[in-house]
């Protein structure tokens, strides 16, 4: 199981971080939560549900299990909950 | 006065609902009763794992009988039953139990059960994610999972279809001599001859029966399709289930169609409370991560407790009772219940029905212990 | 803070309102308290998002909670919990935590019954989309329809349109008339009078209805539209997300692990806000949907009350009541109508964790056997959404929590609980 190493947040002039989704770095204000970075990384749909419909957060606070992403290797990671760290890889259901 | 049932079953898990099924199949009026609803009890507590086991030669007669019963059902069975016969994997961590597996293996191909043996190579190729050194195992081909509670639900619908009548609310308190029974609301039902099918709860009903709780728990994962493939189940699990220690945990995982991953398993006995015990939890985990180093980044979603109905030789109970001729028993599987649901059905029925039975039911019969007959601890 | 193990006087689980109070009343007394959150910053779903962003009310309380002197354990989620032991799970490892009082304050969750197309990506709970847009999820420029009942409606209305979206309609279920039995109400609430007064003046510009709900989202991967209804005309407004649910259900999965009384869907709580197991208190929205005001006074009580003082407690009893009469209101105001029962068809998805529909689920009887024959409730989400829209729809109990409360790593659960 790989260990949950705390990296420390590298800003750019613009005081954001960078998020790997999917392969693609994206840019996201420090502070956010890992669904914001998946959502201005242009993507709608974060899993695909038991039969195959597409799915992304919905209750937005932990508890509905819809916004699950692979997260630094961790599957199923609340995406809603998790805070963003730079350098985060994160990927979704494609 | 006639009866109008020929049959009352006490007890809707899956055993009362198999010798529902099969005892409406021979012509005679059924009525089952549950207290709540069909499955809802063990039944619906247990992994659902359809195996082979050799701990004595009665047992391997029943479920080896049993798991037969299944495999010629299995094209009958929908869907939702999950039927998958993905096999078991009886695991040797070491050279003693690896000597274990060769004299199974022997065992199981004398009497015709198709197994294969493996070094600890081929169990490594089968099964990725277990640990390294291993010694071995055996592969038994034919064993299966099934969902019980669908299952049984199954098991009834035949039964209704063949004439059965099925109560759920019926609260049944006491059984009288003459197969009455007598329920909480106060009425009471007569018929030819009851069977006491109620698993842990049977001594209720009947007290002085030699059927004890034995508490079991059960993790359930989130989709891990692929972690392991078929049912593995260390060869140590024989010494847990078998033994009469207060308590103790085996190693023993079961992928569900799902892709979640059920695992088990522990054993504790006169433990009343259900209610999840972290001591044992912990114990039962670590003895599943030994083997899968893996499992500990899975995530559980849920546990829960079960009651098996254990009995002092670990054979179930199937014929008349000690009581009278007209109360008869189905119950005392302990951790079988589902393999040898089948199989009860068939006996208790031909039993019932004044048949020859395909096995000898004589290692079964409940006046073994009045006899003095019973392999007891 | 890595550590594992613990051991603390009074440990307070949640870090909204009622518990930052209990936290502050507890602590400042000397005690020595912890409060557990799963999330990564105090305040809550109520006061959820950039420290700059809050509230007044909530940088109070929140720069008390830090001055108090409080061990604060964050990303913390409590799996289970055994005699005086909490186990909890903090980035995918276990924490044990040791307790000789607890307060549980794990407040609420929004209420979700289903209609068809709920389940596209883009529908949202109005309070859950607000907390994610204050952390970061690009709302801005975005057509929003917020839609359900209840007070968070306006709530996420006026923080979706202060951070740019476009609010295309407020669609409340109630009707108007019941929903103004709740204004004169706050006639009695001087505070609260304001606080509608100034919601209100916020919203021009924000078109709103009463007694008008949604039927069905519309869309094929993502939600386009919304078809809503006044009982009598149908219409669509087109939209890129749809923020709709029936206000709160509290989080009672603790309580019930710990066998606290439940009484009504709440915990029963004594004048010391203590449950029906000593030593484990209960306050805010666990105890009836009240609010921040109604949290904050409760958990400021149970805090004196297990920090040893009383009278500071039985201070607070006046305003309390006074917060139970507007936490009764509330009830009443925004009651549901039964039509957004009866939304959903055979084929609309129940339990979305298994896609069951809800034509399987409503032919049986109780909680238990259906979820045991359908699955619903079976997956990751343990009947958090489908079983509590069971429960308000066909009055189904579910009663039955085991471990883990959330789901954990087995890596968290290899850590025994002993007595």
């Amino acid at each position: 199981m790989s260990d949950w190493i705390q990296k420390k947040g590298k800003t750019n002039l613009a005081g954001s971080i960078e998020v790997i989704v999917n392969g693609r770095p994206v840019a996201v204000p420090p502070g956010s939560v890992v669904a914001a970075a998946i959502a201005l990384a242009g993507i709608m749909q974060f899993r695909r549900s038991l039969s195959g419909l597409p799915r992304g957060p919905f209750c937005g606070m932990g508890v509905c299990m819809e916004c699950c992403v692979t997260i630094d290797g961790q599957a199923h990671s609340r995406s809603c909950l998790t805070l963003c760290v730079d350098q985060m890889d994160v990927r979704t259901d494609e | 006065m006639t009866n109008p049932y020929d049959i009352i079953i006490v007890g809707a898990g899956i055993v009362g609902a198999a010798c529902a099924m099969e005892c409406a199949r021979s012509g005679l009026r059924t009525l089952v009763l549950d207290r709540s609803f069909p499955g809802g009890g063990t039944t619906a507590a247990g992994m659902g794992h359809i195996v082979v086991m050799d701990d004595s030669a009665a047992q391997f007669a029943l479920t080896n009988y049993s798991r037969n019963l299944w495999i010629e059902l299995r094209l009958a069975l929908p869907r939702d039953v999950e039927y998958d016969a993905c096999g078991t994997l009886w695991l040797a961590a070491n050279e003693e139990e690896m000597a274990e597996a060769r004299r199974k293996q022997k065992y199981y191909e004398d009497r015709g059960v198709r197994v294969e043996l493996l070094d600890a190579t081929e169990v490594a190729r089968l099964e990725p994610n277990l640990r390294s050194g291993l010694a071995g195992g055996i592969l038994v081909t034919g064993d299966a999972v099934v969902y019980p509670p669908r299952a049984t639900h199954f098991f009834l619908e035949k039964a209704r279809l063949l004439g059965a009548t099925i109560r759920t609310g019926a609260i049944v308190k006491t059984v009288l001599p003459d197969g009455t029974a007598q329920l909480a609301d106060g009425t009471r039902i007569a018929g030819g001859r009851l069977v006491n099918a109620a698993g842990s709860w049977s001594p209720e009903l009947m007290p002085g029966l030699p059927v004890r709780k034995r508490k079991g728990h059960l993790v359930i994962t989130n989709r891990a399709p692929g972690f392991v493939r078929r049912q593995i189940v260390e060869l140590g699990y024989l010494k847990s289930a078998h033994s009469s220690d207060a308590s103790s945990v085996a190693f023993n995982i079961q992928p569900r169609v799902t892709g979640q991953m059920l695992i088990g398993s522990s054993r504790q006995f006169d433990v009343e409370d259900g209610a999840v015990d972290h001591v044992i939890l912990d114990r039962m985990l670590r003895r599943a991560t030994e083997y899968l180093p893996g499992l500990t980044s899975l995530l559980a979603i849920r546990s829960w407790t079960g009651q098996r109905a254990a009995t002092p030789d670990k054979l179930p109970l199937i014929g008349p009772s000690l009581a009278s001729d007209r109360v008869w028993l189905a119950t005392g599987h302990e951790g079988l219940g589902i393999t040898t649901s089948l199989g009860t059905g068939r006996l208790l029925a031909d039993m019932l029905a004044g048949r020859e039975p395909e096995i000898s039911a004589t290692p079964f019969l409940p006046d073994r212990f009045a006899r003095g007959a019973g392999n007891h601890e | 803070m890595n550590e594992s193990l613990f051991q603390f006087e009074i440990v307070i689980v949640g870090a909204g309102p009622a518990g930052l109070a209990a936290a502050c009343a507890a602590a400042e007394c000397g005690r020595r308290v912890a409060v557990i959150d799963n999330t990564p910053r105090p305040g809550g779903q109520i006061w959820r998002g950039q420290p700059q962003h809050l509230s007044s009310e909530a940088r109070y309380w929140i720069e008390r909670f830090h001055r108090s002197g409080v061990t604060w354990l964050d990303d913390t989620s409590v799996v289970a919990a055994s005699g005086n032991w909490l186990l909890a799970e903090h980035r995918n490892r276990p924490r044990k935590i040791g307790w000789e009082k607890l307060i549980l304050a794990t407040g609420a969750r929004e209420l979700f019954l289903p209609f068809p197309g709920w389940t596209l990506p883009g529908v949202f709970g109005p309070g859950g989309l607000l907390g994610m847009v204050k952390n970061g999820w690009p709302i801005a420029g975005k057509k929003v329809v917020v839609a359900g009942t209840g007070p968070l409606l306006l709530a996420a209305a006026l923080g979706l349109k202060q951070h740019g979206a476009k609010i295309m309609l407020l669609a409340e279920q109630a009707a108007a008339a019941q929903v103004r039995g709740l204004a004169l109400n706050l006639l009695c609430y001087p505070r609260k009078l304001i606080q509608g007064a100034v919601i209100k003046a916020q919203l021009t510009g924000i078109p709103q209805r009463y007694a008008v709900w949604p039927v069905r989202a519309f869309g094929h991967d993502h939600v386009e539209s919304v078809e809503l209804t006044d009982g009598q005309e149908r219409w669509m407004e087109g939209c890129d997300a749809l923020a709709c649910g029936y206000h709160l259900t509290p989080n009672l999965e603790l309580p019930r692990l710990l066998r606290c009384a439940i009484a009504e869907g709440f915990v029963k709580v004594d004048d010391w806000q203590s449950t029906s197991v000593a030593t484990v208190y209960c306050a805010g929205e666990l105890t009836g949907i009240g609010g921040a005001d109604a949290a904050l006074i409760e958990g400021q009580i149970a805090g004196y009350a297990v920090a040893g003082q009383p009278d500071s407690a039985r201070a607070l009893f006046p305003r309390r009541a006074s917060a139970h009469g507007f936490r009764r209101a509330l009830a009443r105001a925004f009651a549901l109508r039964p039509e957004v029962k009866a939304l959903a068809t055979d084929e609309t998805l129940l339990c979305r964790c298994e896609d069951v529909t809800w034509g399987r689920v409503k032919s049986f009887g109780n909680w238990r056997e259906a979820k045991l024959l359908t699955r619903c409730g079976m997956g990751t989400c343990q009947g958090r959404i489908c079983g509590s829209a069971a429960k308000v729809i066909l009055g189904w109990e579910n009663e039955f929590v085991n471990p883990p409360v959330f789901p954990a790593r087995i890596n968290s659960l290899l850590e025994p609980l002993k007595m």
